[in-house]
């Protein structure tokens, strides 16, 4: 697919870790409402592309576009207020505040981004019913099961409408029932927002949730769609 | 699996006497079941019929003539269109692709793209399917599973073989 009409796009990424290249010339799009998958072996440079295309890392060359921006001319500064503003995020293992309670977790990047904390808590509310965990909204972290804490994280991802989500292996420690319901309840959301969603999965089963999936090898990208390489 | 795309793939080497088809073939695929001489000639004959192969020599022997089988510009065709063409996705292919593979391996073809169009032709009936099972009912949802660990099971091969097919071209070409 072409990056005509993409709202994220990256074009020959290189990056590379000492003498271990990790990204070889990488191209990467992604359309509003899109969810694509980010499939290859271990080691084969699908998380350096996601935090690239994150502007978590800065490529040692190419491009990375988000609407006017080029992610890799941007400041660190610049790139993690983006990252707050426009961008969310979902770990394969949560990676929530653990003094925090689910509510707080939940509200908190809108917190970050200057909501008051009432109608920071009222909006993170409706995330939690939604992703069907709001009977647990007073817990912390250690007292809630894998299933739950991943709807958490997966509604603090999209509790600030974020237009791309970034979401790396997000079901890898979960088993298969709570696994399908969080991938149903994340691509629902990510669909009904407009949001893009770039999902970093080994499993074949996660990627058939995604509208099209490339496959990185050896720090290339292959499009499946197109066939290239 | 078909048999005989998988000898006009053998012939693609070079010309062969029947017996000689029969040994390459329970070589390379008949660990379990090697193919039978009956087989082999009532290939040939439907492959000579459709031009896709032709008697390159017939020597006499003690017994009947032996005709010796070359490829046709027709049956080369034949053959990349087999191996171009991705599988109907179902239960117990393995068969099939891991003759399509090793076919690819000896005939020089490109057999990563193989697999890669292979594989998107599973993850194309997944999706399909984790669609359906959105929408379903949960007795629809069962079905879909049962469908989805099948064609996961596949996936898997595929991309196994995928990292490993520089070993399995050294083996298959020794």
């Amino acid at each position: 697919m072409t990056p005509e009409g993409s709202l994220l796009s990256a074009e020959a990424l290189h990056k590379a870790y000492g003498a271990t290249p990790a990204l070889d010339g990488a191209e990467f799009s992604v359309h509003p409402g899109e969810v694509v998958a980010v499939m290859g072996p271990s080691g084969s440079g699908k998380s350096t592309l996601l935090h690239c295309l994150a502007g978590i890392i800065r490529p040692d060359s190419g491009t990375v576009r988000y609407g006017p921006h080029d992610l890799t001319r941007l400041s660190d500064a610049q790139r993690s207020a983006l990252r707050r503003s426009d961008f969310g995020f979902v770990f394969q293992f949560g990676q929530l505040v653990p003094e925090l309670t689910a509510l707080e977790n939940v509200a908190l990047p809108l917190r970050l981004n200057g909501a008051k904390r009432k109608e920071a808590e009222r909006q993170a509310r409706e995330w939690l019913e939604r992703l069907e965990v709001d009977a647990v909204h007073g817990q912390r972290p250690g007292e809630l099961s894998g299933g739950q804490g991943q709807r958490i994280a997966v509604a603090r991802a999209l509790v600030t409408r974020p237009r791309v989500i970034f979401a790396d292996e997000p079901t890898g420690a979960l088993d298969s029932l709570n696994g399908e319901r969080v991938l149903t309840l994340l691509t629902d959301a990510a669909r009904d927002t407009s949001a893009a969603v770039v999902l970093v999965t080994h499993e074949s089963r996660v990627a058939a949730y995604s509208d099209r999936e490339i496959v990185v090898r050896d720090g290339k990208v292959k499009d499946m769609l197109a066939g290239l390489i | 699996m078909s048999i005989g795309h998988t000898l006009l793939g053998l012939l693609e080497s070079g010309p062969r006497h029947g017996y000689d088809l029969k040994r390459a073939f329970d070589a390379h695929f008949g660990h379990d079941r090697p193919l039978h001489y009956g087989q082999v000639y009532s290939t040939m004959s439907r492959l000579l019929k459709n031009g896709l192969v032709e008697v390159d020599a017939v020597e006499p022997g003690a017994g009947p003539e032996r005709k010796r089988y070359a490829i046709t510009d027709a049956g080369v065709t034949d053959v990349a269109q087999w191996l171009a063409r991705p599988e109907k996705p179902e239960p117990y292919l393995q068969s099939t692709l891991y003759t399509k593979v090793v076919l690819a391996l000896l005939t020089d073809r490109n057999a990563a793209e193989m697999l890669d169009t292979q594989r998107a032709e599973h993850l194309r009936l997944m999706r399909g399917l984790t669609e359906r099972k959105r929408g379903g009912d949960f007795a629809d949802q069962l079905i879909c599973d049962h469908a989805l660990f099948h064609l996961e099971a596949d996936l898997r091969w595929l991309e196994l073989t995928a990292a490993r097919l520089d070993r399995l071209a050294e083996t298959v070409r020794a």
